[in-house]
């Protein structure tokens, strides 16, 4: 094994393409003030201890972003490593399914690890490179987030710790032993309800005690300021290329796009890019759970109200006194009672519109995207995939609802065959198989 | 400006040559009956008491303090508890110096106009919120201020000059220098690079600097007290009442230790 960092600055690919480069804007729109406030959410509520670090990726990242290098070596591994572009695939049997307005999947689970988060991890372990830290640490949730983190840290060559709840050790067996065997220690969190937010906190903890060689590649975009900024522009990536392809094949804009939301990474890369064309109806998909109204459930733009929590002010669910409720979601990416604060600022504008999927609504949506269209989403995605089927029902064939397929569901198997194993299995009995 | 009880309070320990002892327990741990006895035995033996608010998230803070927060909200501690606490211990000490301590959104919930009014009811003399830096000070300044609560800001190892004169601009009561890169109860950081990092702010802001994060023994407390404005012991404290069989015997004993150490600490060598 190679234990020298390869340089890769100067082993540009001969072959880089600079068509590929040029499909994507690098402009940063719609940003936040200089003390990353969206409207009145966002800035950097942080300890005194972060102050500092958070500043020096800040600088890092605008410094990065005006760099033409850092681009070529980023679009490079998105181009080469990655797999971009992805392709948006129009989904004519979902559609037929729907009975209304053609269905267009973009499919971000067709890149490297098998969701739209390495477009992130990528971006940020370029910055923490040129910032000459060592280690990387992330969260994680459904693990995507950690198997991309240290996908990157093995390529790079940097050593890789994840936090990731006990709970959701559990509920994603098969995405632990992938970061393992990308050689990431994935350390057990069991404060709090052991889920995603305790996971952002532990990250945060030891980070403070060890910034110096560390570099906290922070999984969504949310958080203190640049964070969500950052994590925003890695993604727009996502919007890009469906805006553009949506031209190319269908030669009109989309009327509706939807994505899932848990932090709001996958939704602010898809959404943002269609942010100016105000025909565009942007809609951000919530975890229902067992419903809004059970109170088990991950819905903070839609139950939520104005919070403080992982370094930005944005819509939180919590009790009276300000406490930090535990969610529910079947889905681990979307167990976050927290989103990022652009969206919360985007939905005050009035530039975002709401709908949550329930558990059982996702676990339909995934099985009848599997059957009739041979593709298996992750439980996360199939919240948006429900959420448009009952859009596009409501709409006319002329019509095109754009849905993020923001990754895969291999890592959700364990989870779906607790729920339908038995009927699964009764079904190839029925069919003869043996 | 600063409230008068916490200026009189620095003055006194300077006139007596010796940093002021300040002790730290949460609110409502393990539940608000065995707080309230706790608070009233810190407090006897200090010169500032910060009253820890527990929050569900407690980001900035070390297993001890978290899982101090996680019994006083099983406990059913509420935010009304909390004040009812802080203002028994106002009553039984009117010159204790009374901080409040936690994260944003508790006040925030509550709206800050009103947790500053219900604060400044119950006795308390300033606000320590660990996540509302200077530069997001907005939210909260104008109204502490209205209700002459001291904004109590921190600094670390990390923070350069600027931030420096940052918190000397927005902070006001005293500086709280966490003596560490890490989060609360780690291991204290090196001494004589705290005593620099103090003497440096000492010389650029007109507060007292007071240090805490780490400070475990009596010996520990000592050092930092020979240079220090103030000493703060937290996790100690917290762990003491959390293992004991008689938690208010052993927090007496403890704190006891901790305030005849920082007492006596200029008095044994520097004369």
């Amino acid at each position: 094994m190679p234990s020298q960092p390869v340089d890769f600055a100067n082993d540009l690919k001969a072959d880089f393409n600079a068509d590929f480069a040029a499909q994507y804007d690098l402009e940063i729109k719609h940003a936040p003030d200089a003390g990353g406030h969206f409207g009145q959410f966002g800035g950097r509520f942080a300890a005194e201890t972060l102050m500092q670090p958070l500043q020096e990726i800040e600088d890092a990242f605008f410094a990065a972003w005006a760099d033409p290098a850092f681009h070529a070596e980023r679009l490079d591994l998105l181009k080469n490593y990655v797999g971009r572009q992805t392709p948006l695939y129009h989904a004519k049997h979902l559609s037929a399914e729907a009975g209304g307005a053609q269905i267009y999947l973009k499919r971000e689970d067709l890149n490297h690890t098998g969701a739209h988060k390495v477009n992130n991890t990528i971006g940020q372990a370029l910055l923490a490179r040129r910032m000459g830290k060592r280690k990387v640490i992330a969260e994680t949730g459904a693990g995507q987030h950690g198997v991309a983190t240290a996908t990157v840290a093995a390529m790079f060559n940097m050593e890789c710790a994840i936090y990731m709840g006990r709970e959701d050790i559990r509920r994603q067996a098969p995405n632990v032993f992938r970061m393992k065997l990308l050689g990431a220690e994935v350390i057990p969190v069991d404060s709090g309800t052991a889920t995603l937010k305790d996971a952002v906190n532990e990250a945060l903890r030891v980070w403070v005690a060890n910034c110096e060689d560390t570099y906290y590649i922070f999984g969504t975009a949310a958080g203190p300021h640049p964070f969500p900024l950052m994590v925003r522009q890695f993604h727009t990536v996502i919007g890009q290329e469906a805006r553009a392809q949506c031209l190319a094949q269908a030669g009109r804009l989309p009327d509706v796009a939807v994505a899932c939301v848990g932090g709001g990474s996958n939704a602010i890369g898809l959404l943002h890019p269609f942010y100016d064309d105000r025909d565009v109806r942007l809609v951000a998909v919530e975890a229902g759970g067992h419903g809004l109204k059970s109170g088990a459930h991950a819905a903070s733009l839609a139950v939520g109200k104005p919070g403080i929590l992982h370094g930005s002010l944005s819509y939180l669910l919590e009790d009276a006194e300000g406490q930090v409720q535990g969610t529910h979601s079947i889905s681990a990416g979307l167990d976050y009672p927290g989103v990022g604060p652009e969206l919360a600022a985007m939905l005050e504008a009035g530039r975002l519109q709401l709908d949550a999927a329930t558990d059982d609504e996702a676990l339909a949506a995934l099985q009848l995207l599997t059957r009739c269209e041979g593709i298996i989403p992750a439980l996360e995605s199939s919240h948006a995939i429900a959420a448009g089927l009952r859009m596009a029902a409501e709409m006319t064939p002329d019509q095109i609802v754009l849905i993020n397929l923001s990754g895969r569901g291999d890592k959700d198997m364990g989870t779906v065959f607790e729920l339908l194993g038995d009927q699964i299995d009764g079904s190839v009995q029925d069919g003869g198989a043996a | 400006m600063s409230s008068s009880r916490l200026n009189a309070l620095f003055e006194r320990c300077r006139s007596e040559d010796r940093s002021a002892v300040i002790g730290y327990l949460t609110a409502g741990d393990p539940n608000p009956e065995l707080s309230r006895e706790l608070l009233l035995t810190l407090a006897a033996q200090c010169d500032l008491l910060e009253i820890g608010m527990p929050f569900s998230d407690p980001m900035a803070d070390g297993p001890v303090i978290q899982a101090a927060s996680e019994r006083a909200l099983a406990a059913g501690t509420h935010i009304d508890d909390v004040f009812a606490l802080t203002r028994d211990v106002r009553a039984a000490h009117p010159e204790l110096g009374i901080v409040l301590m936690g994260y944003a959104n508790v006040p925030y919930a509550m709206g800050f106009e009103q947790f500053a009014e219900r604060a400044q009811a119950a006795g308390v003399d300033g606000v320590l919120l660990v996540d509302i830096p200077p530069e997001e000070g907005a939210i909260c300044d104008a109204v502490l201020r209205a209700h002459q609560l001291d904004r109590i800001l921190l600094l670390s190892p990390t923070s350069p000059d600027a931030r420096i004169a940052l918190a000397g601009e927005h902070g006001s009561g005293f500086i709280y220098y966490v003596s560490l890169t890490g989060i609360t109860g780690a291991d204290m950081g090196d001494i004589a690079e705290i005593h620099d990092k103090v003497a440096h702010i000492q010389a650029a802001t007109e507060m007292p600097v007071c240090v805490g994060f780490g400070i475990k023994t009596a010996a520990q407390a000592a050092e930092v007290a020979r240079f220090a404005d103030g000493v703060v012991v937290g996790s100690h404290f917290v762990t003491t009442v959390a293992m004991a069989d008689d938690p208010v015997a052993a927090l007496q004993e403890a704190a006891a230790d901790i305030a005849t150490a920082v007492h006596q600490a200029r008095g044994g060598d520097a004369g």
